[in-house]
């Protein structure tokens, strides 16, 4: 599967992104507490600067009642109630059973407050809002010290009208104050947010850059913890995951290194006794005719089996040095018909293959390795599938195509993959074939090589078919 | 084989190893040669002074002086032909043995009928001699006849191979050569002969004959086919 890139998904992310969730989040968190805090404050100060204003109003009244409530006679007669008009300030009414003196615009006072006040000897307070504002009733009873110690009511009843005018917009310009913080505290929570954003948001950013390093093969990728957050400590554990692949990676490759400087080593060492078997089985080769019958047979297969063990350690040797990337390719103007025409011929082909090419067809390759490659192909085409065998050969300005057709039962579902594989085998049944096991590996790492691809399928008529593409002009080394 | 001796040549086998050395000897001696055996580059060294040997078949893998200097070591002082024996397409190998001066190599395991086919070509590059006249390029002189290259006054010390490809190139002057041709013409190579034997070959051959070998005149590159001699 393909990995999206980064331009891929950048359109959604703009919409549910962390950076927008995160600084919506803050905003509202900041706004809707900085509005609950100044509500709250506003609501409270209101609160308490109507309760003192009412009380102050009442201990006012109170006083006043009071310091004329000594010079009173019982029962009371109109004098006395005026005394105590006069004694109060602002609208007033005072009232004795069906005696009444007032001052100022009374209107307001309440038939509910009345009724709190009447026979009661308590003091009684109600807000209204009247046409010109809000307005504070107050209602008190005056009380008389009996013979007996007790107060009671006299009968006597003060009701007073204030205005709260003052107090009311005091209130309201608590009330702006709180909008006017709640606003204000808008923008500074977006500026708070974008930089709390930002500080969780870089960590995360550096986090990612690093994983897609780590992915993209940089086992070097790390991240510098800072502070002491639960960022932070997804850094380290971010750092110690990738400091164990690495140890884990550089520890496979290392066996794996090992295990191919071994297998190079070995096939060094081998071939210097091969190049003595390969002298001697040489030399015996020309004796076989003087030989009883039965030791020719056996001096068959030792010759056979040295040749092959030959084969076995030049192929292995050959990979051996694909690995250690010391295979270079000597490239130079081929004539490519003529190359395939001459591997067939030397390896007495010709018969069995047919050559479907133009008559000259020019490129740049290494001869050698075009002759591994095409020697391989016809190799395994011949083994494993049936006559008749076609090399095709064509090009383009850019491209040299090398088909190779046989016309046996195709290759099994599922083993192209594995086909250039080492040491695979497509018919396990003949696992000791003529092949080391290692020729498709080789053919593949030599098209490789040359920047070229190698496909293997079957043809509609059933038959193997490997296609190599090679790059036409390299650079002549 | 054995009864048909074309070339019976004095070899000097320089290979660390005392099996191949033995079995290269019995075999090559069944090709109608005389094998001498050194075990070191220097006791092979010392042999070349007292034996005298046609050709030497050397080993670049070798205790102590490697191969590489050892073939210097001859070429110092000698043109005979050296064959090496060398790991198959070891690039490193293959380059730095043409460059220390070899003439052609042969791959490990090697058979002896291949080393006897690369000995013998060897040889007859060196006793194929032709026309009679000698030709005259500036101050470059060719004696087909006699087999000698002179510049100025001087002989020049060229090798068989160095000679052959001299004398096929300047045989048509202007005439461009392939490195294949070439190969065949020369090495007797088949169609895998291995170009950098050529160009390794012409390389040396520019450092003795031409005033200035990064600015050659007699033997030019035609890049993309191959060599030609002059136009001078």
């Amino acid at each position: 599967m393909r990995l999206r890139s980064p331009r891929d998904v950048r359109a959604p992310r703009a919409l549910r992104g962390l950076r927008p969730r995160l600084i919506a989040a803050c905003v509202a968190v900041a706004v809707l507490a900085a509005a609950t805090a100044s509500w709250a404050s506003a609501a409270s100060a209101s609160n308490s600067l109507l309760r003192s204003t009412q009380q102050r109003i009442a201990d006012t009244a109170a006083r006043g009642i009071t310091d004329t409530a000594p010079a009173l006679v019982y029962p009371p007669d109109t004098g006395d109630l005026r005394k105590i008009r006069d004694a109060l300030d602002g609208p007033v009414v005072v009232t004795y059973e069906s005696l009444r003196v007032q001052a100022g615009e009374t209107a307001a006072i309440t038939e509910q407050l009345r009724t709190a006040v009447h026979g009661g000897d308590h003091l009684a307070l109600q807000r209204v809002d009247s046409a010109t504002g809000m307005k504070l009733l107050v209602g008190m009873p005056v009380l008389i010290t009996g013979v007996d110690g007790q107060q009671r009511p006299s009968g006597i009843e003060v009701y007073l009208v204030r205005d709260l005018g003052e107090v009311v917009r005091q209130v309201n310009a608590l009330t702006r104050n709180a909008i006017w913080t709640s606003a204000l505290a808008l923008p500074v929570a977006v500026l708070l947010a974008l930089l709390a954003a930002r500080g969780v948001l870089r960590p995360v950013r550096e986090l990612r850059g690093a994983a897609r390093k780590l992915a993209a093969g940089d086992l070097d990728a790390r991240l510098r913890p800072s502070g002491a957050d639960e960022l932070a400590e997804l850094a380290t554990t971010f750092n110690d995951t990738a400091a164990s692949l690495q140890s884990s990676i550089s520890e496979l490759a290392r066996m794996e290194a090992d295990s191919r400087r071994f297998v190079a080593d070995v096939s060094h060492e081998l071939r210097t006794p091969l190049t003595t078997l390969t002298s001697v089985a040489e030399m015996l080769e020309e004796d076989l005719e003087r030989m009883p019958s039965d030791a020719r047979a056996s001096i068959e297969l030792a010759i056979a089996e040295t040749r092959r063990l030959a084969s076995l350690v030049e192929d292995l040797m050959e990979i051996a040095r694909f690995d250690a990337g010391a295979a270079q390719p000597h490239l130079e103007r081929v004539d490519v018909p003529g190359v395939v025409r001459e591997c067939l011929r030397s390896r007495s082909w010709t018969g069995q293959v047919r050559l479907d090419s133009p008559e000259e067809l020019a490129a740049v390759l290494d001869r050698r390795r075009l002759d591994v490659i095409v020697a391989n192909l016809v190799g395994n085409a011949l083994r494993h599938g049936d006559p008749p065998v076609v090399v095709r050969l064509s090009a383009d300005e850019q491209e040299l195509h090398l088909e190779v057709i046989d016309n046996g039962p195709g290759l099994p579902e599922g083993i192209a993959a594995q086909l250039f594989d080492r040491f695979y085998k497509a018919d396990s049944s003949r696992g000791r074939s003529a092949g080391s096991g290692l020729g498709m590996a080789i053919t593949a790492e030599n098209v490789w090589l040359h920047g070229g691809t190698i496909e293997a399928g079957n043809t509609d008529s059933a038959g193997a078919r490997f296609a190599v593409t090679l790059p036409r002009w390299s650079e002549e080394t | 084989m054995a009864t048909i001796i074309a070339v019976m040549a004095q070899i000097l086998l320089i290979e660390d190893d005392q099996s191949i050395r033995t079995s290269l000897a019995l075999a090559l001696g069944r090709h109608g040669h005389e094998i001498r055996e050194a075990g070191t580059g220097e006791d092979g060294l010392r042999m070349l002074a007292s034996a005298e040997p046609e050709v030497v078949v050397l080993d670049l893998m070798l205790p102590g002086m490697d191969g590489f200097e050892v073939c210097r070591r001859i070429r110092a002082k000698s043109a005979v032909p050296i064959i090496m024996l060398t790991a198959r397409g070891d690039d490193f190998d293959v380059v730095g043995g043409l460059e220390a001066g070899a003439d052609d190599y042969v791959i490990k395991p090697v058979q002896p009928r291949v080393l006897d086919a690369r000995i013998r070509a060897v040889l007859r590059r060196g006793t194929f001699a032709e026309q009679t006249q000698s030709d005259r390029y500036r101050d470059l002189t060719i004696d087909r006849a006699a087999l000698t290259v002179t510049k100025g006054d001087q002989q020049l010390a060229l090798t068989a191979t160095e000679l052959r490809v001299l004398l096929e190139l300047s045989r048509s002057p202007g005439q461009v050569l392939s490195r294949m041709q070439l190969l065949e013409l020369v090495w007797e190579y088949g169609y895998l002969g291995d170009s950098r034997l050529v160009d390794n070959c012409v390389q040396r051959l520019r450092a003795k004959i031409e005033d200035e070998p990064a600015r050659p005149v007699f033997v030019q590159t035609v890049r993309g086919f191959g060599y030609r001699f002059g136009p001078v």
